[in-house]
């Protein structure tokens, strides 16, 4: 018995079944109960006893193979089926995303939380205090009696009732020594005012004060924290230097320059071609202040430090004029996110 | 202050060049804060005599000048009303760069060759002289070279002193300190007595020698007004800014400059009786040379003769009595007022004048003497006049005291964190004329009693010595520690956020920070807060930032809408910061935080979502906050605040009290800003920075199940009342409680809504059963009927 011819057909009818259901119809042709090869075997009765096995094993080797083929093609044709599914389901990757908008700090506080995180890592205190403070904190209390020409330094916005708004944070220091036994290692940022506004002003400002008081702490103390500190803040091994001021609540007093961050000296528009910067003011704590506040000048001694939170914030991000940060312009406030 | 370098380097000329001695200066704690050349750049410019003048043949105003510029002889039109023949004056020859880059040519003038230029000083860039030529020393040569004879290579220096060295208000005080730091001598001008050439006095009482303990008085008669101040003083003058007035004025200036005394001068003739100086009383009535009337208060000390005030002492003189330029006979008052008699006073009327400033900083209470012979020199070489004696009015008993202070070297030591010898420290002592009236060594080191000179107000106590010595030590001489402490723990304290914390929540749920002033425009302010007064600045910058803000509403708005004009599309701000509410007990200034939200939900994006906020979106940011800051029991109430939408906002409550409100503006508060739309809120930061602490509840082993029920209830009824009922009647089964659908409409009651809940039910002993199931779901169903009178649908 010759199955070649049919085995021939079947294998041509695998190989052209486009779909799984053309597949599965040429299964039912040749291998159903019914199928062509199936019924080959029903009609090996006919045939010659000594010839059944050899023809039963032809036909079922031709069964397997045609199995074989329809096993095969199925597989392909399943793969190409998920292929055109999941070619069907791909979507344009380069379509953005469904995002959750995000929004930021502004770049002034993110200045102030820097300069925190660095002084609280060394084990200092963060102290907050009021806006609206009265005559005795913002000015005696730091040794700044009524005709002291130093008011004239601060520009002061008054209120009728003989309250203020703090010209710096330095109140601060009186309510923290009055609270506080030392050692003392606070911070006090916070907003600060005075009348004065043009492109290096703004009557609203940002302060971080410093203080430290202990047993023996020295003018060689001040220095060595404000130089960690600046050096700390821009991460660059700046210059750094002191020279003679005046505040009256410190003496000795010292102002502080700082080899300029953008041109490191060289002289540029942000140092105004001087090559420093001057970024804060600082000294030993005023005797006065220490025994106002109730602390024994003569057995503690302490320093304090106080600069510009917008000005380093300037510095930090290149900022050029001071009132952008005032006139919270979400252009200008989402460079900083 | 401002001075001139040339002027310093006559007294006092240290092997420096001009930066390094500003830069000295500068780090000695004088700060420079301007330099300015005193004359701008030129070329070709030599002293010229005007030889021959004659008058133009074509033009009235013009003349036809031969100068002789001491080589040749040039012919020079000229247009100054001074040309004249025999005037030495500044020429510049053709080929000649005036600034701002003028060369000077050949040229013809109405037909008239010309050959040069005569100058004013203002075409030398020299000051702003231009109403002619100038006016230059008979006897210097043609020829000479300009900027050499007048020494044009100087600057005026301009210092920014702190108020604890009005000793350096003098080019007295500067040159001393330029000595100090160099150690090298100052020679002083010397100064010598005038000999008076009459015995005419006029009568000086102090009754107030607290304020005034010293007042020198001198009459100089006959004198002649009609006279102008000699070039070279206008020249220094004007070097250290101040412009030449008139040759009193002019003489007191330069007095002030040189010296730091500062001085005034009367009419003679206009003041009767004698000088009493005195405090103020009521009815005293004052006008003042600029002009200005006042009615001086009782702190105010002032001049007085026989008809009333004169001047205020220390501050200006009065009308009155001011020299005119026919005044013939003057009284040169030369005193000491106490820096406290004078402070305050300038700033009390607004006169801050070169005086005061002196005073009210300490003026030497030893320079008066050696001042008044000064001037009295000066004026009589310009104006002539016959000086009296000098009377000296004192009260000994009220002059400073300058008390000793003493210095401890170990203190000093310890203060500085250095050692320095006990010898650099006397060195220093003598280099600041600071007098030792006693040196002690002891096994501690060396104690120094000190006495401090006339001219310094700021040492009183040991602190200020050990600034002395530091300065001289030089600050960044000083080595750098930092400070050893004991490595003491902080406390972070559990049950609250840092401030920190918070502003990064809020920034992470798509807000932005901005950060508005404190001050607020009063008109925004009553618009957005109409129930508060605010408190009112007395002295503020603008009208639109004078009252202090009792919510945050206003920077967040103005904030908004500069940005919305900027065309944003969505805006979600936000602001922590204190607010200032006037009350019964005083001023509360309480921390808030603030949000607003305007615009579009979303970016507008290809997968849609075109809608704009709304009340649900700032609901939404609160309830996220308050779930974020672990605050329970929150519960959100009709809101009846006057700028909220009266059906579109809520007072936010925690354990049932009012801690912040959200919802939309009122519609007529938008309407008033031009600003729909608005979505805000506000909480307490204290409700928003409590961190109740988390305590583990266990998880339940067993599985819950979910029952869904759909009621109907009248439209009044709300969400929190029906979740109320459920939880009440349910307890601790209910584990979670979803309303997830709100419908009204077709098949539904006009007067009702359909509600539809999600119960989630679990217990922590068992698996529910059916029963109990149906069981729960029915009570809650009851408790619906009670409450709101709900039926299932």
């Amino acid at each position: 018995m010759d199955t070649q011819p049919i085995l021939d057909h079947a294998l041509q009818a695998v190989a052209d079944a486009a779909d799984l259901k053309a597949l599965d119809d040429v299964r039912v042709r040749y291998l159903g109960k019914k199928g062509e090869l199936t019924s080959l075997l029903k009609g090996l009765g006919q045939l010659d006893a000594a010839e059944r096995p050899a023809a039963g094993a032809r036909i079922n080797e031709a069964k397997d193979e045609v199995q074989q083929a329809i096993d095969a093609r199925k597989q392909s044709l399943e793969q190409s089926q998920l292929a055109a599914e999941l070619a069907e389901d791909a979507v344009d990757i380069t379509l953005p995303g469904r995002r959750r908008e995000t929004g930021g700090l502004h770049p002034v506080t993110q200045a102030m939380y820097r300069i925190e995180e660095i002084f609280v890592g060394a084990g200092y205190g963060v102290v907050a205090g009021p806006e609206v403070e009265n005559d005795y904190y913002n000015f005696e209390a730091l040794n700044i009696p009524a005709h002291h020409p130093a008011r004239a330094m601060h520009d002061t916005f008054y209120f009728g009732d003989g309250t203020l708004l703090r010209t710096h944070t330095s109140p601060s220091q009186v309510h923290t020594m009055e609270a506080q036994e030392p050692p003392i290692r606070v911070i006090c940022p916070g907003r600060v005012y005075r009348r004065d506004s043009d492109i290096t002003h703004s009557p609203m400002f940002h302060q971080v004060e410093g203080l430290v008081v202990d047993k023996g702490i020295s003018f060689a103390d001040l220095k060595g924290t404000v130089i960690d500190f600046v050096r700390k803040f821009f991460e660059k091994d700046l210059d750094v230097r002191f020279r003679p001021s005046f505040f009256p609540f410190t003496e000795p007093s010292a102002e502080v320059d700082v080899q300029c961050v953008h041109c490191l000296g060289e002289g540029c528009r942000v140092c105004s071609h001087t090559g420093w910067l001057e970024v804060m003011g600082c000294g030993l704590v005023h005797p006065n202040v220490l025994s106002m506040s109730g602390i024994d000048p003569e057995v503690y001694s302490g320093f304090a430090f106080g600069f510009g939170g917008d000005r380093l914030a300037m510095l930090m991000y290149e900022v050029d004029d001071l009132r952008l940060f005032f006139e919270n312009d979400v252009r200008f406030l989402r460079q900083f996110t | 202050m401002k001075f001139s370098e040339a002027w310093l380097r006559e007294w006092v000329d240290p092997d420096l060049d001009r930066d390094a001695l500003l830069q000295q200066l500068t780090m000695a704690g004088l700060e420079v804060d301007g330099v300015e050349p005193v004359a701008k750049s030129f070329t070709g410019v030599c002293v010229g005599l005007v030889e021959s003048c004659e008058q133009h043949p074509d033009a009235d105003k013009l003349s036809v000048c031969t100068v002789f510029d001491g080589s040749e002889r040039a012919q020079v039109v000229c247009g100054a009303p001074n040309a004249r023949a025999g005037l030495v004056t500044a020429f510049a020859r053709v080929g000649a760069v005036l600034p701002d880059d003028f060369k000077i040519k050949k040229a013809k003038l109405r037909g008239v060759e010309s050959r040069g230029m005569l100058c004013s000083a203002a075409e030398l860039g020299i000051g702003d002289d231009h109403d002619g030529i100038m006016e230059l020393p008979a006897d210097w040569q043609p020829g000479g070279d300009l900027k050499e004879l007048m020494q044009l290579d100087d600057v005026t220096v301009d210092l920014d002193l702190t108020p604890n060295r009005g000793d350096c208000l003098s080019l007295k005080g500067i040159a001393r300190e330029v000595g100090v730091l160099n150690n090298v001598t100052v020679t002083y001008p010397e100064i010598h007595p005038v000999a008076p050439t009459h015995d005419e006095t006029f009568p000086v009482q102090l009754d107030d020698p607290a304020d005034c303990p010293r007042y020198l008085g001198r009459i100089i008669k006959g004198v002649d007004l009609s006279r102008s101040s000699p070039q070279w003083m206008v020249e220094r003058l004007r070097r250290c800014g101040l412009r030449a007035i008139d040759p009193v004025v002019d003489v007191t200036n330069y007095v002030l400059i040189e010296l730091g005394q500062p001085m005034h001068a009367f009419d003679l003739n206009q003041l009767s009786g004698g000088i009493v100086v005195r405090k103020a009383r009521s009815g005293d009535k004052l006008a003042l040379l600029d002009g200005t009337e006042v009615e001086p208060d009782e702190e105010t000390l002032l001049i007085t003769d026989a008809n009333g005030p004169v001047a205020m002492a220390g501050v200006m003189g009065g009308e009155r009595s001011g020299v005119q330029t026919d005044t013939r006979d003057v009284f040169l008052e030369c005193a000491f007022f106490t820096p406290l008699s004078v402070a305050g006073t300038a700033r009390r009327y607004g006169m801050q004048t070169d005086a005061a400033h002196r005073y009210e900083r300490g003026v030497d209470f030893d320079l008066q003497a050696a001042a008044v012979e000064r001037a009295t020199q000066l004026l009589v070489d310009i104006v002539g006049g016959e000086p009296g004696p000098v009377v000296d009015t004192s009260n000994a008993d009220h002059l400073p005291v300058a008390p000793a202070v003493s210095l401890r070297q170990a203190r000093l030591h310890e203060l500085l964190g250095v050692e320095i010898d006990a010898g650099q420290v006397d060195e220093a002592f003598a280099r600041l004329d600071l007098e030792v009236v006693e040196r002690n060594e002891s096994e501690s080191g060396v104690e120094w009693l000190v006495k401090p000179p006339s001219h310094r107000f700021d040492i009183a106590i040991e602190a200020d010595l050990v600034e002395e010595v530091c300065r001289i030590y030089g600050y960044n001489n000083i080595p750098f520690t930092t400070p050893t402490t004991d490595l003491t723990l902080r406390t972070v304290v559990l049950e609250a956020s840092p401030e920190a914390e918070l502003k990064k929540q809020v920034a992470a749920s798509g807000f932005s920070e901005v950060i508005t002033y404190s001050f607020v425009d009063p008109t925004l302010q009553d618009l957005l807060d109409p129930g508060h007064e605010p408190l009112t600045l007395a002295n503020p910058m603008s009208s639109e930032q004078s009252v202090m803000r009792t919510n945050l509403l206003p920077g967040l708005v103005d904030a908004a809408r500069g940005n919305s004009a900027r065309q944003a599309e969505s805006l979600k701000l936000f602001e922590l910061g204190l607010t200032f509410v006037p009350g019964a007990d005083g001023l509360v200034q309480q921390q808030f935080l603030g949000g607003l939200m305007w615009g579009r939900r979303r970016a507008e994006s290809w997968h849609g979502g075109d809608e704009t906020v709304d009340f649900f979106d700032v609901k939404g940011a609160v309830e996220g906050l308050l779930a974020w800051a672990g605050v329970a029991n929150v519960g959100y109430v009709a809101c009846d605040l006057p700028v909220m939408h009266p059906g579109q906002s809520a007072y936010v409550t925690v354990d049932g009290e009012r801690s912040g409100y959200l919802g939309r503006l009122h519609p007529e508060i938008e309407k008033h800003l031009d600003f729909t739309g608005v979505y805000v809120f506000e909480l307490s930061a204290d409700v928003a920075l409590r961190k109740p602490r988390r305590i583990y509840d266990g998880i339940s082993k067993y599985p819950s199940v979910r029952r869904d029920l759909a009621v109907v209830v009248a439209r009044s009824v709300s969400a929190a009342s029906i979740e109320a009922a459920v939880r009440d009647a349910l307890g601790p089964i209910l584990v979670d409680f979803r309303l997830f659908d709100v419908y009204e409409g077709k098949g539904i009651d006009s007067n009702e809504k359909s509600v539809a809940l999600g119960l989630t039910l679990q217990s922590r002993d068992a698996t529910l059963t059916e029963a109990e199931i149906g069981h729960y779901a029915q009570s809650a169903l009851a408790a619906l009927e009670k409450a709101v009178n709900a039926r299932l649908r």
